[in-house]
């Protein structure tokens, strides 16, 4: 190759095209503005706003924002000081601000760090309560996360935590096994369950096309049903009606702190299978392919890798990670298995994971959050009389404002990917028609 | 109208894509804006319809500046745009399609009557019939072009701009739409058409601009020289032509007997193909798009199972191999459209390069990826392959469509292959680009393997296929030797088996097809001059400076205008490289005094812009 220009990453692609020689053209027409150069800062400062990170942060904020209106218009002082909203309108504010404040003080308390309390082991509680509600809640969530990586909408991580808890139980009872040994057996057992569970949407998926969605939705179902029957069978059940076996004390999780407190070896356990879940998406071949498959299906088919295959692995371990969920929990904080037991982790975990932006970090954040709106909702019921509901409803409106982010963009002014803008590295559906025409 | 861009600038982030691009079109003035891909043209016509606003600079319609909002603001302007895109509704008739957003409404219904007549009045003015309730899905690609112009110029578009117009037609069709722009032209719209075609642009443009990395670097008449556009394009001399040494064909490598592939509907799109291809030898496979090109490929790769047929690689039935396996065995393939099939858009070009070999060694470890591995091997190919990239770690969607190519083509290269089949394997590459990759090509049928080109350029054609075979209709209409006359090629397309497109070809030539024995002609003159540069041996000469006056049609061989009156700078005819057909001239010296002399003739600034 001859004169062509240098190797790249020689050339900043910031070089702007060399106002110079233009200038000497005959065609240079007037005078030639020297264009503004984007200093590094702003160029940064660009990036940041129009990050995903950015836009997540908004969600949460404005989702707090539309709580506090909500706290506030459902407030009973507030509303008798409305009355008379315009003879002394000063009430009807201090009223407002102190509904708002209290309920997410007690909020806060009740998540991280409790300054009413009367010592301090009871003061440093809730955040031990929120580690501990987050443990199943980052599983379930990597598990969600990984599958959507994977092009896959894993929408049974109902089923599969149920199953996980009932694989984790039923080793915990049944087997004699010694101390360490019977837990990773339990934990196995978790993962197993499931791993199948979630394995036969997979497996649907990849020979029949059927989507899996539906197929996760349906087994959820037969899942809750299945533990409902199960624990009143003999083999199942204790003298408490509806309550399984106890799990032995070998296959529990271990508790991290002493009592009164309840964070057990669970958390730390999800914070390294995190760990695992970004090596093997970022590092492994499995997760390569994982990665193209739910990137561009027809090009990693054309690039020979199995789609059928991925689409059950994808399910399998997504179905693993849920199982696990539901390990911990019984093996963590229950100890026994209940058609209850699990709550709705499940359908949690699919807000987590879109919180997290199925990024194993994200979703670890993102499990904490949870967790710490869970733990402190309930002081925040006791101590305010704002419904727990709250908790809810900010999960809601979390979900919204992410899944609408020109909706947050236009409201924080943040620039879209791509407009008038060079793109960054893709994430969003909206990014490549722009790239297209930056490529133009 | 009379169309004006002053000093137009459009950025995207860091990148600048258009810079200070300065433009004026006359009323009926064809406009020819002539630069690589990447160039920027695209940009400054979605610039020029509104679609993106630039930081600087303005647009002038009959001397009045114009702010676009966004193509509407454009059209009522009266700017028209055919994209190279088509922006049709398959399911649509051609009346929908045309009259889509401005429907002539009759009270609260749309007038189809008034539609219709709408299409049937606009087409008939521009010299050709269509069928208004015809569905677009159904009918040709040339079809499907006359009516987007129908579309546009049923909007009293008085400015028309063409993109890329004629990637998709055959020289037949070419001098159809080639008519259009002429009677466009006669009426007094003004037509702006990009490409990076040089054989046309000097068949019908009245004048040429010529962009490079997003500047003007020239303006240009038709009667400049190929080389003097080329080197412009490209920014220094260009070798316009593929140095190729005849074919030494060894044992067949790939078999395909008897082929019958079906859709969906059972019909044949692969209807009883036979064909082989032997080590050390490129077969090129032409044909207009959607006659079953695509298709065999896909056989071939094993993305679509075969109704009927066999297909071996060295003696071997593939049959029961799946896509890894026939990976495995040395089979390469570029898939035709890279965007979807080629390349993971979201991945980094690292990631894309080993696509296809993830899972053994080198680059996987074990269950691990050797990221390692993989970084070295994408710096080594990204500078061989010139991908212009600040980073390796950039997703390749970001990439420009010629460099996509180029990751591509570099991932298949770099592995051990003895079949490399490829689909339009220099689509939207830039020109300096297209030489390389047709060049590394060549060197890898020389290294033994067998090689498959799928094209619908006959330029490229016929600048790699020792042999070519076309198809048409899913039929195999021949195969004949490279080098083949163009509008031969061009005949097969549509069917006509090869004696009785030789007959009707001598008989009726296209402009293009003229242009090429003009340059064919020139070729012999010069050679005889010339003392041997390395004549390739069955290569068929075409293409050297042609001056081409535009007014006439050429009928005879018009009188050879080189600027330089060395004889000697006009080397080696090869058979033609994309639209550019001219050879290397000379050393780099030569070249270089050219490229001088080109600047003052063509009021050129002389760019030697390193990036």
């Amino acid at each position: 190759m001859t004169t062509t220009p240098s190797s790249p990453g020689a050339a900043p692609e910031g070089e702007p095209l060399g106002p110079e020689p233009v200038s000497d053209s005959p065609l240079a027409g007037g005078s030639q503005p020297e264009a503004p150069q984007q200093t590094r800062t702003e160029s940064f400062l660009h990036q940041v706003m129009s990050s995903s990170w950015v836009l997540t942060l908004g969600a949460v904020v404005l989702a707090i924002l539309l709580g506090a209106v909500l706290i506030v218009a459902t407030d009973a002082e507030v509303q008798a000081t409305a009355s008379y909203f315009f003879a002394r309108p000063s009430d009807f504010f201090a009223a407002a601000w102190r509904a708002a404040s209290e309920a997410y003080i007690a909020l806060f308390q009740g998540a991280i760090y409790d300054s009413n309390a009367t010592s301090f082991v009871r003061a440093i509680r809730p955040i031990t309560e929120t580690l501990t509600i987050a443990t199943p809640l980052i599983l379930a969530g990597l598990s969600i996360g990984l599958g959507f990586r994977a092009g896959l909408f894993n929408i049974g991580g109902q089923g599969q935590v149920i199953l996980g808890a009932i694989g984790a139980t039923w080793l915990g009872f049944a087997l004699h096994l010694p101390v360490g040994l019977h837990l990773l057996v339990a934990l196995l057992g978790a993962a197993a369950g499931g791993a199948i569970w979630a394995g036969i949407a997979g497996v649907l998926k990849a020979r029949t096309g059927a989507h899996e969605v539906i197929v996760t939705i349906m087994l959820n179902n037969i899942a809750g049903f299945f533990v409902l029957w199960l624990v009143y069978t003999k083999y199942f059940a204790s003298k408490t009606p509806g309550v399984s076996k106890p799990i032995q004390s070998t296959a529990m999780l271990p508790k991290l702190l002493p009592d009164p407190f309840r964070l057990h070896l669970g958390f730390v356990l999800a914070l390294a299978i995190a760990v695992g879940v970004w090596w093997l998406m970022e590092r492994s071949s499995l997760g390569f392919k994982l990665r193209a498959v739910g990137s561009n299906a027809r090009a990693a088919r054309t690039a020979g890798i199995s789609v059928a295959a991925m689409t059950v692995a994808a399910m399998a371990i997504s179905g693993a990670l849920s199982g696990l969920a539901g390990g911990t929990l019984v093996l963590g904080t229950e100890g026994k298995l209940s058609a209850a037991v699990v709550g709705s982790i499940g359908f949690d975990a699919i807000t987590v994971a879109l919180l997290g932006r199925s990024k194993p970090l994200g979703t670890v954040l993102a499990g904490l959050l949870f967790g710490a709106l869970a733990a402190g909702g309930r002081l925040m019921q006791t101590r305010t009389g704002t419904p727990l509901d709250l908790v809810l409803v900010l999960q809601s409106f979390i979900v919204l404002f992410i899944a609408a982010p020109p909706l947050v963009r236009s409201i924080f002014r943040l620039p879209a990917p791509g407009s008038g803008k060079r793109p960054t590295r893709a994430k969003q559906a909206t990014v490549p028609t722009e790239q297209a025409g930056a490529a133009a | 109208m009379r169309l004006e861009l002053r000093g137009i600038t459009k950025r995207f982030g860091d990148f600048t894509a258009n810079d200070s691009i300065d433009l004026v079109v006359e009323p009926g003035q064809i406009h020819a804006i002539l630069g690589e891909n990447g160039a920027g043209k695209s940009t400054l016509m979605n610039v020029l319809y509104g679609l993106y606003t630039p930081e600087e600079g303005e647009i002038l319609i009959d001397g009045v500046p114009q702010h676009f909002a966004g193509p509407g603001d454009a059209m009522r302007a009266g700017i028209g745009m055919v994209h190279q895109h088509f922006m049709l509704v398959p399911v649509f008739t051609v009346t929908e399609n045309v009259v889509l957003g401005q429907e002539p409404m009759g009270g609260p219904l749309i007038s189809t009557d008034r539609a219709r007549a709408l299409v049937r009045d606009t087409a008939s003015s521009l010299g050709f019939q269509i069928d208004p309730d015809a569905l677009v899905g159904d009918i040709s690609v040339g079809a499907q072009q006359r009516v987007e112009i129908v579309k546009a110029l049923s909007r009293d578009a008085r400015l028309l701009i063409l993109d890329e117009p004629t990637a998709v037609l055959t020289p037949q069709e070419t001098d159809e739409l080639i008519e259009i722009m002429r009677r466009l032209a006669a009426n007094g719209t003004a037509i702006l058409f990009i490409t990076h075609k040089l054989r046309e642009i000097r068949a019908v443009a009245d004048a040429i601009t010529i962009i490079r990395l997003g500047r003007v670097v020239g303006t240009a008449t038709p009667d400049a020289p190929e080389t003097e556009l080329a080197s412009l394009m490209v920014g220094r001399s260009v070798s316009l032509g593929v140095d190729r040494a005849p074919a030494q064909p060894g044992e067949t490598i790939l078999d395909v007997a008897g082929l019958v592939v079906r859709d969906s509907t059972g019909v044949p799109v692969v209807d009883d193909v036979t064909l082989s291809v032997a080590r050390g030898e490129i077969l090129a496979v032409a044909g207009v798009q959607g006659n079953g090109q695509t298709e065999l490929a896909e056989a071939i790769l094993g993305l679509r199972k075969p109704d009927a047929g066999s297909i071996s690689f060295a003696g071997r039935p593939v049959a029961d191999l799946d896509v890894r396996e026939r990976l495995d065995a040395g089979l390469g393939y570029v898939p035709e459209d890279r965007s979807t099939d080629g390349l993971v858009g979201e991945f980094s070009i690292t990631e894309n390069l080993v696509l296809d070999r993830v899972g053994a060694p080198p680059v996987s470890r074990g269950a691990a990826l050797d990221v390692g591995w993989m970084r070295r091997n994408a710096t080594d190919l990204v500078k061989e392959f010139d991908v212009r990239t600040t980073s390796i770690e950039r997703a390749a969607g970001t990439l420009s469509g010629g460099n996509q190519q180029k990751v591509v083509l570099a991932r298949e290269l770099s592995r051990d292959l003895s079949l490399l089949v490829a689909s339009q394997p220099t689509r939207g590459v830039d020109v300096g680009s297209i030489e390389f990759l047709h060049e590394r090509i060549v060197s890898e049928r020389d290294k033994g393997a067998a090689v498959v080109i799928v094209s619908t350029e006959l330029d490229e054609v016929l600048a790699l296929g020792d042999r070519i075979a076309v198809m048409c209709g899913g039929r195999l209409v021949g195969i004949v030797p490279g080098g083949e006359d163009r509008d031969v090629l061009g005949l097969m397309m549509t069917g006509m088996d090869p004696e009785e497109a030789r007959r009707q070809a001598s008989e009726h030539r296209t402009l293009l097809g003229q242009a090429d024995l003009e340059a064919a002609v020139e070729a012999e003159a010069a050679a005889a001059a010339d003392a041997g540069f390395g004549w390739p041996v069955g290569a068929p000469q075409e293409s050297v400076a042609v001056v081409v006056d535009v007014d006439d049609v050429p009928d005879g061989p018009p009188a050879a205008d080189p600027p330089d009156p060395d004889p000697t700078d006009v080397g080696l005819p090869e058979p033609g490289l994309p639209e550019l057909g001219l050879p290397e001239a000379g050393g780099d010296a030569t070249s270089a005094a050219h490229a001088a002399d080109a600047a003052d003739q063509i009021n050129a600034t002389d760019e030697e812009t390193q990036r």
